[in-house]
């Protein structure tokens, strides 16, 4: 089964991933097809297990005490660009370009 | 023309009333430095791993019981995936698979005609409760074409509250938040104050008619006050049924409030259905809590949260507080909603009871009338307020024991407000507003006020 153009417009949109050519398509094929093998198994009635470790990997609760921050400087140093300590972003979410609007999509996929 | 029945349901955010945030041992604070209340998990730097804060775990438990919710034992967390810059690691942690808390009520009232006199209750169901991280906030500088991010709030704990669709109108909605808002600040596990984004309303509202399918709907957004609440759905409502009596259709989008226009407006940046992929958050195991019945043997306390131990020591909610101060003192329904309705207004009248003579039910009035009147008035609140019980139950007692009579008192409480540390009794002898009760000086007087009216008192024993 293909994936439609549609689903993979929709999927770099979602994950911000460019499959970028045909062979990136492929190995997207690939990979569902490598999943889909789960749905073989039944498992009708069966409880979806969150960890091998069960019941022995328990959650471990801290007490509410402040133990962090105040590192503005070593957290800024990573950014490109700041204004007075604030991380500078593009303003809102520049939206993707259409699926009719991009050139030379993907030829025969 | 067909009636239309308009649907309103709630989603609720209030922020947890915590020391340090959710999965994350910085700081919770409001208006502090930028980026100044951030570790190295909030900002999402590599390496970082989420750890439960207990505190917040109590909050939503607490919450729960307040709200009649069966708790889940074992609830669970997920990545909610979605871009933007103030969700520096692409995913929100929070609980789409099993919440924390399911199927509760929330019981509010209201005025009918807004006559105070009448009061129905209502109650909205109370889908789940969940905890979920706050993100950063994003200025947005549109002169130069960017966002600046702050990540102080990114991280913090929140309680989602989604309230069923149970409710008609702007006014039931606006109740039902405030009776949350008014039981969460009584648990301790919010403080709400809107204007500090501790308490954020979404609200979806959809229009049918009877016996046919709900209608499509729409989600406000950006309502910054209770006030606004009633304004935004009741705006809404109105825009819907415009549009289909048009023969228009309704979006399922999602639209702002303008406080300044008074309306809905579509929002920007939110084109087509979201999809979140949510997935099972990999770090974190499912959360198990105990009661008394399951508590394990071995367990350091620490590590182990009791429900019922908390539902032991919740304080009494508001509705209960109510019914106690009616029943205690005699006073109307409404009035103990009023108490209520404004900070340390229930323990000024409480106070001012002990230290007077003077029924509560005649105390009451002096509270809700000249007292709050007072303090809404000069913008002041309850503990701004320049008489104290104590001075006010002073000038009841004098009153009560006729040594003023009621419009003398109340003429001694204008000069009260003035805050100049008399007494009342000082302010009565300055004033010379003493009720005389000696019979001869009385007679005296008005033989007196006869005297000197010659005229008058001829005309009048003529009739």
């Amino acid at each position: 089964q293909k994936v439609s153009l549609e689903v993979l417009d929709h999927l770099e949109h979602l994950a911000l991933v460019d499959f970028r050519d045909s062979e990136g398509v492929e190995r997207l094929q690939k990979a569902i097809q490598f999943a889909d093998q789960l749905h073989e198994v039944n498992t009708d009635g069966v409880e979806p297990m969150d960890s091998v470790l069960e019941d022995r990997w328990c959650l471990y609760l801290r007490e509410d005490d402040v133990t962090e921050g105040n590192c503005t400087k070593e957290l800024l140093e990573n950014a490109r660009e700041k204004v007075e300590e604030y991380f500078v972003a593009p303003p809102g979410n520049i939206p993707l370009p259409k699926l009719e609007e991009r050139e030379a999509f993907l030829q025969g996929s | 023309l067909a009636p239309w029945i308009p649907v309103v349901g709630l989603e609720i955010h209030a922020q947890i009333s915590s020391n340090s945030k959710l999965f994350s041992g910085s700081q919770v604070q409001f208006a502090a430095p930028p980026n100044s209340l951030v570790s190295f998990f909030d900002a999402s730097l590599p390496g970082t791993l989420p750890v439960l804060n207990r505190r917040c775990v109590e909050a939503a438990v607490m919450t729960g019981l307040a709200l009649n919710c069966s708790i889940n034992k074992k609830s669970l967390f997920d990545r909610k995936h979605y871009f933007y810059a103030d969700l520096p690691a692409g995913y929100q942690i929070t609980q789409q698979r099993v919440p924390i808390a399911v199927n509760g009520s929330l019981s509010y009232s209201l005025c009918i005609d807004n006559k105070m006199s009448q009061m129905v209750t209502k109650t909205v169901r109370i889908k789940q409760i969940q905890l979920e991280q706050d993100s950063g906030k994003s200025l947005h500088d549109d002169t130069r074409s960017q966002t600046l991010v702050d990540l102080n709030r990114a991280g913090v704990g929140l309680m989602e509250v989604v309230m069923e669709p149970d409710m008609c109108c702007g006014e039931e909605a606006a109740a039902a938040v405030r009776e949350l808002q008014l039981i969460l600040q009584t648990l301790g596990s919010s403080q709400a104050v809107m204007a500090e984004g501790q308490l954020r309303v979404d609200a979806n509202v959809s229009v049918h008619h009877r016996g046919e399918p709900y209608g499509v709907r729409t989600e406000v957004k950006n309502i910054n006050s209770i006030r606004f609440l009633a304004k935004a759905v009741d705006y809404e409502i109105q825009r819907q049924i415009e549009e289909l009596e048009n023969g228009g259709t309704i979006l399922n989008e999602t639209r702002a409030f303008d406080s300044k226009l008074g309306c809905t407006v579509p929002m920007r940046d939110k084109e087509g259905k979201q999809d979140y992929r949510f997935m099972p958050e990999p770090n974190l195991p499912p959360l198990i809590l105990y009661d008394a019945k399951s508590l394990p043997a071995n367990m350091n306390h620490q590590q182990v949260i009791n429900i019922d131990w908390i539902h032991e020591r919740l304080p009494d909610l508001p509705r209960v507080k109510r019914e106690k101060l009616v029943e205690q003192y005699g006073i109307l329904p409404e009035h103990s909603f009023t108490l209520l309705n404004e900070d340390g207004l229930a323990e000024f009248f409480e106070s001012v009871v002990k230290q007077t003579q003077m029924k509560p039910k005649k105390v009451i009035g002096w509270i809700l009338n000249d007292l709050l009147s007072y303090l809404k008035q000069h913008s002041l609140t309850v503990k701004e307020s320049p008489v104290s019980s104590f001075l006010l139950a002073d000038l009841l007692n004098l009153l009560e024991k006729k040594e003023i009579s009621s419009t003398a008192a109340k003429r001694v409480l204008a000069e009260l407000w003035k805050g100049e540390g008399k007494t009342p009794l000082e302010i009565v002898k300055e004033q010379k507003l003493e009720l005389l009760q000696d019979q001869k000086e009385l007679e005296q007087i008005c033989q007196a006020v006869i005297d000197g009216q010659e005229n008058e008192v001829i005309m009048m024993v003529l009739g």
